[in-house]
């Protein structure tokens, strides 16, 4: 049986960490090069380095941190934030990632998500989806609503919708990000995570809002998510991975063991 | 002492050269059957559909230079696809392997509908048999996987390890001076670089 993983999130911008709370307040915060290796020696089981460097001048600088991540962190990790081409990927992928996280680009241009499918294979895709609570309509019968440019552009697309032709499309998995609970750390959105999840076969990543071990095992359960991303709870130094590993264990969950050779 | 990767345009090559390079262990890749022929220790890695596969190997004449090299007991590990086409066939293209280990590689095909195909994540390996390359599992220990397909050889002494998603599945095999694994080592921590050191050390 698969365990439940716990996937730390590094917001990467000009090559330093950053975190935000609601998408807005982006402080740099360290290197994330040190931090990843250290969530690593922790028993971190998966890692997502998103790059929010508005213009495109820090591209290079990403790259470099990939490369610097991939020679030292020997677990999957994939990489997001401004991928627009199958060769945006590969590049990201020769520089040792597992896996590319399509979001805003994949919503312009939704091939992109067949086309990155068919060059590397679904499991190295990852869509990626940002999303906030909108009344309930017509359009957005589920009331949950996509947006992109890192949360500012409101789309009008349905995210149920979304999830079920992103994995028409060929996605490998979902990552569901509210941005209503993003680095609120009062708890992940579950109900649009379990909607989503029982919507898709594919995994479900719960993301936005993680706070506390309680709240992962909440996403891992009533959610329904197969992994949680976590960001601030291990930025700060508030929690080590071990420490909500043991928690998951002890509530039954089943999780990978830290610890060494 | 040089590990000679071998490049059959399957990926992730690098990421086991950025493992092995991590511990020290000089690696270099190649797509040369001469080279592949003459290596000292081989890793056989490979992500990838089977037919696409056997077409490269075909094509630069690595099949033979592999089964010759199998035959004159150069240590070989095979990774993930390279786990599989040592095998008789696989079902995925219908294509023949190079039949280093008598046997098929298998679709998953679960009764349940929430086992989700890829089987991709971390998961449990038990050791069945005793081998150098896996001597320092402990139970409960686990690895990372991402695959659709899964080796089954004919003979139950060919398999060393087993991990179950829907049913349990050969997960390390092997024969002689031939090793695989269907995880990917060089992404599964500690334990994994482990076994890869364990490999560069192995007196097959």
């Amino acid at each position: 049986m698969l365990s439940k993983r716990i996937i730390a999130c590094l917001d990467v911008r000009a090559g330093k960490l950053a975190k935000s709370v609601k998408f807005v307040d982006t402080k740099d915060i360290g290197d994330p090069v040190a931090k990843a290796r250290d969530y690593y020696e922790q028993g971190l089981d998966e890692l997502v380095l998103y790059d929010i460097t508005a213009s495109g001048e820090g591209r290079g600088i990403l790259l470099e941190v990939v490369e610097r991540v991939a020679a030292q962190v020997f677990i999957p990790f994939s990489v997001g934030g401004g991928l627009r081409t199958v060769e945006d990927c590969r590049r990201v992928l020769l520089a040792g990632a597992e896996k590319v996280n399509l979001n805003t680009a994949a919503v312009q241009r939704p091939e992109l998500i067949a086309e990155v499918a068919r060059a590397f294979g679904s499991q190295a895709v990852v869509l990626s989806m940002d999303v906030r609570r909108v009344p309930v309509s017509a359009a957005i019968p589920s009331g949950y609503e996509i947006v992109i440019y890192g949360g500012r552009t409101p789309t009008g697309l349905d995210a149920l919708a979304w999830a079920r032709r992103g994995e028409a499309l060929g996605a490998g998995e979902i990552v569901v990000n509210s941005m209503d609970a993003d680095g609120t750390k009062q708890g992940y959105e579950l109900t649009l995570t379990r909607r989503i999840a029982e919507t898709v076969s594919l995994p479900v990543i719960a993301s936005g809002g993680g706070g506390t071990p309680e709240h992962l095992y909440a996403a891992l359960t009533e959610g329904k998510a197969d992994a949680a991303l976590v960001a601030s709870m291990l930025h700060y130094g508030e929690y080590t991975v071990g420490e909500i590993k043991a928690y998951l264990a002890g509530r039954g969950l089943k999780i990978r063991r830290t610890g060494t050779a | 002492m040089m590990i000679t990767l071998v490049d059959y345009q399957a990926g992730n090559l690098t990421s086991v050269r950025r493992a092995l390079a991590a511990l020290g262990i000089p690696s270099r890749i190649s797509a040369d059957a001469e080279q592949v022929r003459r290596a000292e220790r081989i890793i056989f890695p490979g992500v990838g559909a089977a037919g696409a596969a056997m077409t490269v190997l075909r094509a630069r004449g690595l099949d033979q230079a592999l089964t010759e090299a199998f035959r004159a007991g150069t240590p070989i590990l095979g990774i993930c696809l390279g786990c599989q086409i040592i095998l008789t066939h696989s079902e995925e293209d219908d294509a023949d392997g190079l039949n280093l280990i008598p046997g098929q590689t298998l679709r998953f095909r679960p009764n349940d509908p929430t086992l989700k195909i890829p089987h991709m994540g971390w998961n449990e390996v038990v050791v069945t048999r005793p081998h150098p390359l896996l001597a320092h599992l402990r139970r409960g220990d686990e690895f990372y996987f991402v695959h659709s397909y899964y080796p089954r050889p004919e003979r139950a002494e060919d398999v060393f390890a087993v991990c179950e998603h829907g049913i349990v599945f050969p997960a390390a095999i092997g024969r002689a001076n031939l090793f695989a694994v269907q995880f990917h080592a060089e992404k599964s921590g500690p334990l994994g670089l482990r076994l890869l050191k364990n490999f560069a050390k192995w007196n097959a």
